[in-house]
């Protein structure tokens, strides 16, 4: 019941949240200076025309009114349609999510796998060149511009190196696996397609890297951080008094305390992966929602910027509460507290 | 009455004894900003060349002698480009940590000191603006305005304020009840003198410490909206335009770009490094563990 309770205030808030998001996402797109009508029909429209387009994205009313009639479609799950592509902004998102996702996804993995790795090994090496290494890699990771590095990378990988492809999903020359999940890797997997497989692994290695850097930096000086308390512990102490090894006092006493804040940082940090996929995208012709936003923020597509923002807004709380259900069930204190 | 200033400016007093100077790495972020400081101010004295003067003879060129970080796709000048960077990223930085602190600073001192539904209001507004993806809202903000920098700087503000006012509130409602502050409600002081005088020097270790990583994440937000054409425009001599004009060019004249984008790394590194350095001698439990 605790749960069930816990679960319900904690949704509720999300709602709300999303309805003030929701709110002044409209303002902004609504209540500015630029002309959407201009934008998507150029200076030589007739009247007519003008009149149309101002009718069909209902600019024509009031903005309570106008705010109101969106509401009612996106609780139908419409959200309008796109001014640039003119389809519904729903097919639009559902088609680039998936790339997103698998992006964001790829270098949270990143993340962790080098992440907490390089954060436990700084701690046990503590004012030792390893972490002196370490703290060094992890500033410049959360100092470099993400946009930048893409640059470099795509310079040093795919045309002075040519390991790696410098953009896109998958050759163009391989024919995409059949849809299920939208992730290519997975798709391919499930395919059974070692081609596509191989091309999407190999497209995905770099914006992958790119993106994830700074959550790994992010990751191993939060690791390294609580690993520092754990270790001056005296239930630490204990387990070497025993006579256990070294590599099992940090790993099973150590780091298993140590992860708790790491686990509490993964959702933050997935929700800051979305805001970089932005720039990540562009730099790899990634066709994401990334892509997508920009190009609809550039064209005043003011429908599919309100999808968008919606979307990636609800992204974030809703991993934090996955992060915080986790909890729950884990530790046993957070049902008692 | 003078005690119990006193023992709120403790906080203040804390700040500025904390042993910032005795970390060597905290020397280092100090010269480092210095330096870049030192670039934007004297920008025009020390620059060898005007950062908009073009030079098609002599495009593209690789760092030498007469141009020692070489020279971009209309020959201007890339070092004297970058030294102008520099006054344009630190003005962006500081307007940003400067109106988004001042006013996320008061909306939290007012919702942790006012409480009640006052309280409930702004944080949950607060939360609306935490909620939201910082890039995203910042480009449909600079979409909606028009792309230019001081557009870019509005958009960067309004998704930073929020972190401020909630840092602020938690600090206030730690000491909101402590003794100086109910003794100078009791002998009549105004709210506004009990939040100046009595409440903000006790939340300004916290504050300074978010300032100093928001003005490295100020530079970087400028820079990916100039680099996606939502900041500032070319020919603005801004590293985020800089390393965008360079894009084509990382096949064959890497310098373009590699310039301007380890300028932005060295700033933003170096005021990472003080935030760091701040936040180690401001807690002296978290400096344990970091060291």
């Amino acid at each position: 019941m605790r749960f069930l309770g816990f679960l319900t205030r904690r949704i509720v808030g999300i709602a709300a949240v999303m309805v003030g998001v929701s709110i002044i996402t409209f303002a902004i797109s609504h209540v500015i200076p630029a002309d959407p009508t201009a934008a998507a029909l150029g200076d030589h429209a007739t009247d007519q025309q003008i009149a149309a387009f101002r009718s069909e994205y209902h600019l024509d009313r009031p903005l309570p009114e106008q705010y109101l009639t969106y509401v009612v479609g996106l609780v139908h799950g419409d959200l309008g349609r796109s001014i640039r592509t003119r389809r519904p902004v729903a097919d639009d998102l559902f088609d680039s999510f998936p790339a997103t996702i698998e992006l964001s996804l790829a270098a949270l993995i990143v993340a962790i796998v080098v992440g907490i790795p390089a954060g436990v090994w700084s701690a046990i090496s503590r004012g030792r060149l390893p972490d002196h290494l370490v703290r060094l890699v992890s500033l410049v990771g959360g100092s470099i511009p993400v946009f930048w590095l893409g640059l470099i990378v795509i310079g040093l990988f795919y045309y002075k190196l040519g390991w790696f492809p410098g953009g896109g999903r998958i050759d163009n020359f391989v024919t995409p696996p059949t849809t299920r999940t939208g992730l290519y890797v997975l798709d391919s997997l499930l395919a059974g397609d070692l081609e596509a497989l191989r091309s999407s692994v190999l497209h995905l290695v770099l914006p992958a890297l790119t993106l994830g850097y700074f959550s790994t930096a992010v990751i191993a000086r939060m690791t390294r951080s609580s690993m520092l308390e754990v270790l001056g512990q005296d239930y630490m102490r204990t387990a070497r008094a025993k006579g256990l090894q070294e590599r099992l006092v940090v790993l099973r006493h150590g780091l298993r305390n140590a992860l708790i804040p790491t686990v509490t940082i993964l959702g933050l940090t997935f929700g800051s992966l979305l805001s970089g996929a932005v720039l990540t995208e562009t730099i790899f012709s990634w066709p994401g929602l990334g892509r997508y936003a920009t190009a609809a923020a550039i064209a005043l597509d003011f429908p599919a910027v309100l999808g968008v923002t919606l979307l990636a807004a609800i992204v974030y709380p809703l991993a934090n509460l996955v992060v915080d259900v986790a909890y729950f069930w884990l530790d046993p204190r957070t049902q008692h507290g | 009455m003078a005690s119990t200033a006193a023992l709120a400016r403790g906080g203040l007093r804390l700040a500025a004894r904390a042993p910032i100077l005795a970390n060597p790495l905290n020397l280092v972020a100090l010269a480092l900003i210095a330096v870049f400081a030192f670039c934007a101010l004297f920008a025009p004295l020390i620059a060898p060349y005007d950062p908009l003067l073009q030079d098609l003879g002599s495009r593209l060129m690789p760092p030498s002698p007469a141009h020692w970080l070489g020279t971009d796709s209309l020959g201007r000048d890339i070092a004297s480009r970058i030294l102008y960077g520099a006054r344009i990223s630190l003005i962006i930085g500081v307007v940003v940590v400067a109106s988004a602190g001042v006013f996320g600073t008061v909306v939290g001192l007012v919702a942790g000191y006012a409480g009640g539904l006052v309280d409930e209001a702004l944080m949950r507004l607060t939360e609306v603006f935490l909620a939201f993806p910082a890039l995203i809202l910042a480009m449909a903000i600079a979409g909606a305005l028009g792309p230019s920098l001081s557009n870019a700087i509005i958009a960067i503000a309004a998704v930073t304020w929020a972190v401020y006012a909630r840092l602020t509130r938690g600090q206030i409602l730690s000491v909101r009840r402590r003794e100086f502050v109910e003794a100078a409600r009791a002998i009549g002081a105004s709210w506004v003198r009990i939040l100046w005088q009595h409440l903000l020097p006790n939340v300004l270790a916290p504050l300074m410490i978010q300032a100093s990583f928001d003005l490295g994440s100020a530079i970087i937000a400028a820079a990916g909206l100039s680099f996606i054409g939502f900041g500032a425009q070319p020919p603005t001599p801004e590293w985020g335009v800089m390393i965008s004009e360079g894009r084509n060019y990382i096949n064959t004249q890497p310098w373009l770009s590699l310039f301007p984008g380890l300028a932005i790394l060295l700033a933003v590194g170096s005021f990472n490094l003080l935030g760091d350095g701040l936040r180690d001698a401001f807690d002296p439990r978290l400096s344990r563990a970091e060291r």
